[in-house]
């Protein structure tokens, strides 16, 4: 009943960092779509980019968040704000998912349907985007769907850079050995993970080719 | 869709060869010739090279000697994507396009073409009759279909943009016998009304004997011999001759084996 009233008392706060925290989670899932899909299809296409590409992106994988931040903070331009460095940080983690999936869904659509196509005198770009991303394209958004869930929980750390979101609540909760701001962080977080994941894993499965 | 000139070769091999990377030998010095109109058989066993044949033609491969030449021109020379525009191309796996309906399968070639839909539309109608499917599967996808119906899309695909040539690699192969066999008949009636050139990759000689106006045969990547389904019964070539009697044993085991 106690954490019930705090939330009520503390909704409009609460609202506002968890926009801010879907700020961060949706403008880094969007880089990384835009930097993971070619990336993906580049190493799909020409094998000697698979090794280094996916390579790069799982060693950044290891790299532990808070370090990262760290890493991240002389960069210029960067570094100057926090919000920047975070959605950076948070693009590096997503990519992974991303470029692995683009990856896997382009080699696994059916070699003789590539073949078919090839034949049938479809240019490159042809091929692309009427065949193999089609074909490709829940595999690819379930990858997206790990990134975005990944984000939502890796996000809250970034308030321990200042750069805001439902971290704040949680840093400050347990700074302050109170649980229901720590409650008051994690679960909107959790809410947005697991809204995140239901809403794109349907999408994944309208979109799955028959 | 091309310039096409009367007489000479329509499909020509000169000394070509095909090696791989790593220098294994899959095609050596091939000289062969295809005539207009005619159903050239590829015959052989897997790995003779058949298939690597039938790809340099369309440009799937390129030679690594020699020169292709298709309707006069060299291949290496011309557009690949007109080129393979102007080749119709059917395989074995068939490989319709499982996220397109029936129609948009056929109609994909024509559709990058630029042909008006109601062009497409009609041309669809036409070739499904042909092929001996129902208009109404038009709107179906692939998954649908039985293996029998896919080969004939297969099949309708390849001729949407009316190619004079038509490249065909175990077309019918996956399919049960009484389903391959009332294609190979469908394919014959077709094949006299349209008079494509086409050039047929089989393993089985009843279907080389059957479909062909000429039978190559092929193995470990040589052309052995070039004969006519009759010349070929008769002839003296070790290897023809161990074919057709493979194909006759087969059929005498079956005779013999309630006497014994």
């Amino acid at each position: 009943m106690n954490v019930f009233h705090f939330f009520l008392q503390h909704h409009e706060e609460i609202l506002e960092l968890t926009m801010e925290h879907l700020w961060l989670v949706g403008i880094s899932t969007l880089l990384a779509v835009l930097i993971g899909i070619p990336l993906g299809i580049v190493s799909a296409h020409w094998p000697v980019w698979n090794k280094p590409v996916l390579g790069t992106a799982n060693i950044i994988q290891t790299i532990p968040s808070l370090a990262l931040f760290g890493f991240l903070l002389p960069v210029p331009w960067i570094g100057a704000r926090a919000d920047r460095l975070a959605i950076l940080a948070l693009t590096l983690y997503a990519l992974l998912p991303v470029i692995r999936n683009t990856y896997t869904g382009i080699r696994g659509v059916d070699p003789s349907v590539v073949e078919a196509g090839r034949g049938m005198g479809l240019t490159g770009r042809q091929l692309l985007f009427q065949v193999e991303l089609p074909l490709a394209v829940s595999v690819i958004l379930s990858g997206i769907r790990v990134a975005v869930v990944v984000s939502v929980g890796l996000a809250t750390i970034a308030a321990a850079i200042g750069a805001g979101g439902l971290g704040e609540f949680i840093f400050r909760g347990l700074a302050m050995v109170n649980n229901q701001l720590i409650l008051a962080g994690a679960v909107p977080a959790a809410v947005l993970a697991l809204s995140a994941d239901f809403g794109l894993g349907w999408l994944e499965r309208r979109l799955q080719p028959r | 869709m091309q310039t096409i000139s009367t007489n000479g070769p329509v499909i020509e091999f000169r000394d070509v060869l095909y090696m791989l990377p790593n220098g294994q030998m899959l095609l050596q010095s091939l000289n062969l010739q295809v005539q207009r109109g005619e159903t050239l058989v590829l015959l052989g066993r897997s790995g003779s090279g058949k298939t690597t044949t039938l790809k340099l033609i369309n440009r799937l491969l390129n030679p690594s000697g020699g020169e292709v030449r298709v309707n006069g021109a060299p291949t290496a020379e011309s557009d690949v994507i007109r080129l393979r525009r102007s080749i119709g191309y059917v395989i074995q796996d068939v490989g319709l396009f499982p996220h397109f309906t029936v129609e948009r399968n056929i109609g994909l070639v024509p559709r990058i073409e630029g042909w008006s839909s109601d062009r497409i539309h009609s041309r669809v109608e036409e070739l499904l009759q042909m092929v001996g499917l129902d208009r109404e599967i038009a709107s179906r996808y692939p998954h649908q279909l039985s293996g029998g119906q896919r080969q004939r899309v297969g099949v309708a695909r390849a001729l949407a943009a009316d190619p004079s040539i038509l490249l065909m690699d175990e077309p019918f192969g996956a399919l049960d016998a009484l389903t391959r066999d009332q294609l190979q008949r469908e394919f014959l009636s077709l094949q006299q009304r349209l008079n494509k050139t086409v050039v047929f990759v089989t393993h089985d000689l009843r279907e080389a004997l059957r479909l062909g106006s000429r039978i190559a045969l092929m193995e470990a990547g040589r052309l052995v011999t070039v004969l006519p389904p009759q010349d070929f019964l008769r002839s003296t070539d070790s290897l023809a001759a161990a074919y057709v009697q493979a194909f006759g044993e087969g059929l005498n085991s079956v005779a013999t084996r309630g006497s014994e």
